[in-house]
């Protein structure tokens, strides 16, 4: 179908999808005006059964983990997807890992950005580990601070320097901190099913609101979705930035 | 007026996907596609807000205040993360294609004749 | 609906159609950047702090490396394709 007709075609039915849509949402109740009868009960009780004050978090993790077993293994699949297309773009020849180039032709950082790199991944590390670790208490959880975890590497990538980045987080690493993650969120499951007689169901003592140590599994289930997440983008990055600085017929300088 | 986000919803939908129809080049596609899907963030939050609501955190407000639907937030919170992964794999599929066609032009993706 | 919402909701319409309407994809990538700010700030204005620390750290982060290491290794294959055809 060439973009000509691509384009006519929209023409024709864009105009109509619009009209649809605005009529469609004609049929919503006004902006602000709230009919749900789900989100009054867990803002009314959440505090009181789960012991956490962040009730997005208290959905995420606990009221509805077992959506975020169905979510996290997505992101699984969509990580594992990325490494199968890209690994099988590696010419024939070069071994699961492709060899670095022997030349650079790299100028060098300055000491300025060389000393950013020797900050950033520590902090990053740490604000990820915060991030994560209050999830149930504040804004945070193991989705954000997941991606917040696996910026830290990306952090000695400030000078230029492909191969410390691959030091610091080897293949094998990133992917064992990946499928560790994943496991772990079904094998929390698996103690609701033991301990609770439901599967995903909150077994570990509430504790006290607003304690680092409250709302039972769920600081358990953010550490091991953050896990998964930073994984998971870890290996994404590598895969691409393998194919991007590394393969192919290496550096012509 | 509080037809706004719902306007804003349908605009982002439409003009993503004309994006996506009118692209010369796969990445665009993909780019544009990420716009559509906004759309759905924002029509999701706009159904869950509550007029003069706070956020569903009460770690230091008290509980009686009318609180935002924390539902949809967890649907769009872990969407965006997903969302971002699916684009890499969208992309690395690209990438092939650029390999094994020569080409990121989806009129020049013929399928192998023969 | 206040007025911070309004605005939010303006911006994030101009930020949207400017990405469709960018042609090259590695503009593209910054005009996405400003898009997911644009976003973050609706989403905050919509009570949604955990949403909006999602999106920014997606779309600040996560998606332009992904999507520039693409572009390179894109234009890198072109460049070698090109360098093939010139020594045959």
């Amino acid at each position: 179908m060439s973009r000509r007709v691509r384009l006519g075609l929209f023409l024709l039915a864009g105009p109509g999808l619009a009209a649809v849509l605005v009529l469609g949402f004609r049929g919503l109740p006004a902006f602000g005006d709230y009919h749900g009868v789900y989100g009054r009960i867990v803002d009314n009780f959440a505090l009181s059964a789960r012991h956490a004050t962040d009730f997005v978090t208290a959905l995420n993790f606990d009221i509805r983990a077992f959506d975020t077993l169905g979510e996290e293994y997505i992101l699984f699949a969509a990580a594992a997807g990325v490494a199968l297309v890209l690994r099988g773009l590696r010419e024939e020849g070069e071994g699961p890992h492709p060899a670095p180039p022997q030349q650079h032709g790299f100028a060098g950082a300055s000491d300025a950005l060389r000393s950013l790199a020797l900050l950033l991944p520590p902090l990053l590390v740490g604000l990820g580990g915060y991030v994560v670790l209050h999830g149930a208490l504040t804004p945070g959880g193991g989705f954000q601070g997941g991606v917040v975890l696996a910026a830290g590497p990306l952090g000695a990538l400030v000078t230029g320097r492909y191969l410390a980045f691959k030091r610091i987080a080897p293949h094998s690493a990133v992917e064992a901190l990946e499928a560790l993650g994943a496991w772990a969120y079904a094998m929390l499951g698996l103690g609701g099913l033991v301990f609770a007689s439901r599967y995903l169901q909150n077994y570990l003592p509430l504790g006290i609101p607003t304690h680092l140590l409250s709302g039972g599994f769920m600081p358990l289930n953010s550490i091991a979705v953050g896990l998964e997440v930073s994984g998971a983008f870890l290996l994404v990055w590598t895969e691409f930035l393998d194919q991007a600085l590394i393969s192919g017929r290496g550096d012509r300088s | 007026m509080s037809f706004l986000p719902f306007a804003v919803a349908a605009w982002l939908f439409v003009i993503g996907l004309w994006g996506v129809v009118s692209s010369q080049n796969l990445v665009r596609t993909v780019l544009c596609l990420i716009v559509t899907q906004s759309a759905t963030y924002v029509l999701l939050l706009g159904i869950g807000y509550r007029a003069a609501g706070k956020a569903p955190i009460v770690a230091d407000i008290p509980v009686v205040n009318t609180l935002v639907d924390p539902t949809v937030q967890v649907l769009v919170l872990t969407d965006i993360v997903i969302e971002a992964t699916v684009v890499a794999l969208l992309l690395a599929l690209v990438v092939q294609a650029h390999k094994r066609f020569g080409s990121v032009d989806p009129a020049e993706l013929r399928i192998m004749r023969g | 609906m206040t007025t911070v919402q309004a605005v939010a909701l303006c911006v994030v319409a101009l930020a949207g159609g400017a990405v469709v309407l960018v042609p090259d994809p590695l503009r593209q990538v910054f005009v996405l950047g400003v898009f997911g700010l644009s976003l973050t700030f609706l989403f905050f204005a919509f009570q949604a702090p955990d949403v909006a620390l999602s999106e920014i750290v997606v779309s600040a982060l996560a998606l332009p490396l992904i999507v520039l290491a693409a572009l390179r290794k894109i234009h890198q294959h072109e460049r070698e394709s090109e360098q093939e055809r010139e020594e045959r």
